[in-house]
């Protein structure tokens, strides 16, 4: 271990930081992989039928062989299509899901870069996510991509100034925009989490999460009964696969991001009672994981649940429901600050 | 007004959203209908109507007599049959086709049979890949029918037998 270790600060910088990256992502990807996996699974057991399970035992290589035949697959490319463009929306979208995880803290002290302005990192390359979508829809040159590029940005408008004031209201309870120290404000068990003072904004945190992912039941930039695929009418093969890889990341940054701002992170949940010693040994990395686990499930929960949301619903359900709900929540939880109100803001905040 | 704000409170709350979620919550847990086909499969009714045979007598000698009320009956004229007497004076079938093209698998013609000649088996996994007609490949010949009736004679008899009592 202690080679391993010498060994790696022998290593030139750019290296180092490479190591780290390849230790983010290739994990990411492997899961990314068994989301989809997981996601036919349960969608299939709601459905009362028993989803993939030829491929392998039980069907565990199932994600394997798909990535397999997406590999070779060919690219079409439309000839009507803008070449440069079309090819760079799929990494337009995959690239800021990967990278906002560089602000990740996974545990207390690792993070791949401790910067100060992490929530603001996050929102805007969590925002950029949506020009891979647009600027894919356009390259197609295709009418039905353009209407799911349509819809996607008009959705992700309306729904990421609700996002952003759910964040500020989190950035008001923790009084920093560093991730890790969100964390660390809500120290002291469950009853401190940020999900009890800022329940209405944990809810419309998450679902707009799911609408900036383009997920059921807010998938109407796909719509594949009416548009058939949306925006990737016209990608195939790789092309495709590296959209399908950037949504499913998404998903997955935003299930961790809300467990980190509502959940408490890598905090035992166990923090402050008498079981808090039996759980000692758990690293938090596993608590952060089990949450994060928890909206993932959520996801696949909504899909099978939910039929799309018609176009005008998802407007007014943004803009007239959300916006309202959480400036009406911001000042709520100015007051609570100010007059010292619950229990839940003892570790920090903008006082 | 009471009644707007109960309904203003309810979607609030997502009241009718959580509803559907424990719909779908508890299917998750249900019992799956799914057969995994291959290994597991569908019971078959002993009055299945699958792949056609023709039947012999204990001692061998072929059931059918050659009387074509099965030819005459057959709604889609899928039955073909050319006979004379055989060598020892008995009438018998020289033809016997039956066009699985053509065939809908009414089962007249085994409740025309006055012999219990040709029957309807249980077997439904059969194919045929030559769709050439002159190969003939969807053509059941009468050596291709009593091949089947001596394959799956026990289980024929013991459908016939299971189903006496209704006939």
């Amino acid at each position: 271990m202690d080679f391993l270790i010498s060994l790696y600060q022998a290593l030139p910088v750019w290296i180092q930081i490479l190591l780290k990256i390849v230790a983010i992502v290739a994990p990411l990807m492997l899961l990314v992989a068994y989301y989809t996996y997981a996601e036919r699974k349960v969608i299939g057991y709601m459905q009362v039928r028993l989803g993939p399970n030829r491929v392998g035992p039980k069907g565990w290589l199932q994600p394997i062989a798909d990535a397999v035949k997406l590999m070779f697959k060919e690219i079409v490319i439309p000839t009507g299509a803008d070449r440069t463009l079309f090819l760079l929306a799929p990494l337009l979208a995959i690239g800021p899901a990967l990278a906002a995880w560089a602000v990740f803290p996974f545990d207390a002290g690792v993070v791949l870069a401790d910067i100060n302005a992490g929530l603001l990192y996050i929102l805007a390359l969590t925002s950029l996510g949506v020009y891979g979508v647009i600027i894919g829809g356009w390259a197609s040159n295709s009418k039905y991509a353009f209407l799911g590029s349509i819809r996607s940005a008009a959705q992700i408008v309306s729904y990421e100034i609700a996002m952003g004031f759910a964040l500020v209201t989190v950035l008001m309870a923790a009084g920093s925009l560093n991730l890790g120290r969100i964390v660390e404000a809500q120290e002291g068990g469950v009853l401190h989490w940020f999900w009890l003072p800022l329940l209405p904004m944990f809810v419309v945190y998450f679902i707009s999460g799911v609408a900036e992912t383009n997920r059921a039941p807010f998938d109407v930039a796909e719509g594949e009964s009416e548009i058939v695929a949306g925006f990737h009418v016209d990608y195939s093969g790789m092309a495709f696969a590296v959209f399908f890889l950037g949504e499913y990341a998404n998903m997955i940054l935003v299930s961790a991001l809300t467990a980190l701002m509502f959940l408490g992170g890598w905090l035992s949940p166990f923090q402050g009672t008498f079981m808090e010693s039996w759980f000692a040994w758990v690293p938090g990395f596993v608590w952060l994981l089990l949450k994060t686990f928890v909206f993932m499930f959520f996801y696949l929960w909504l899909r099978a649940t939910f039929p799309r949301y018609r176009y005008d619903q998802i407007m007014r359900l943004g803009w007239k429901v959300f916006i309202p709900i959480t400036i009406v929540w911001i000042v709520v939880v100015g007051v609570m600050q100010v007059y010292d109100i619950g229990w839940w803001f003892d570790q920090g905040g903008v006082r | 007004m009471m009644k707007s704000v109960v309904h203003y409170v309810r979607s609030l709350f997502m009241l009718e959203l959580w509803k559907g979620l424990s719909v779908t919550g508890r299917y998750l847990f249900r019992k799956k209908f799914t057969l995994n086909y291959p290994e597991q499969k569908a019971p078959v009714s002993p009055r299945f109507r699958g792949l056609h045979a023709q039947r012999r007598y204990p001692n061998g000698e072929e059931r059918c007599i050659a009387c074509k009320l099965c030819e005459a009956v057959c709604p889609a004229n899928a039955i073909t049959i050319e006979a004379e007497p055989r060598e020892d004076g008995s009438r018998r079938t020289t033809r016997y086709d039956i066009d699985l093209f053509k065939c809908i698998f009414c089962g007249f013609c085994e409740e025309s049979c006055p012999v219990d000649a040709i029957v309807e088996t249980r077997v439904y996994e059969y194919h045929f890949e030559d769709t050439d007609k002159a190969a003939g490949a969807h053509i059941m010949t009468k050596e291709k029918l009593l091949a089947m009736g001596d394959k799956y004679e026990a289980q024929i008899a013991a459908d016939r037998a299971a189903q006496a009592k209704y006939r």
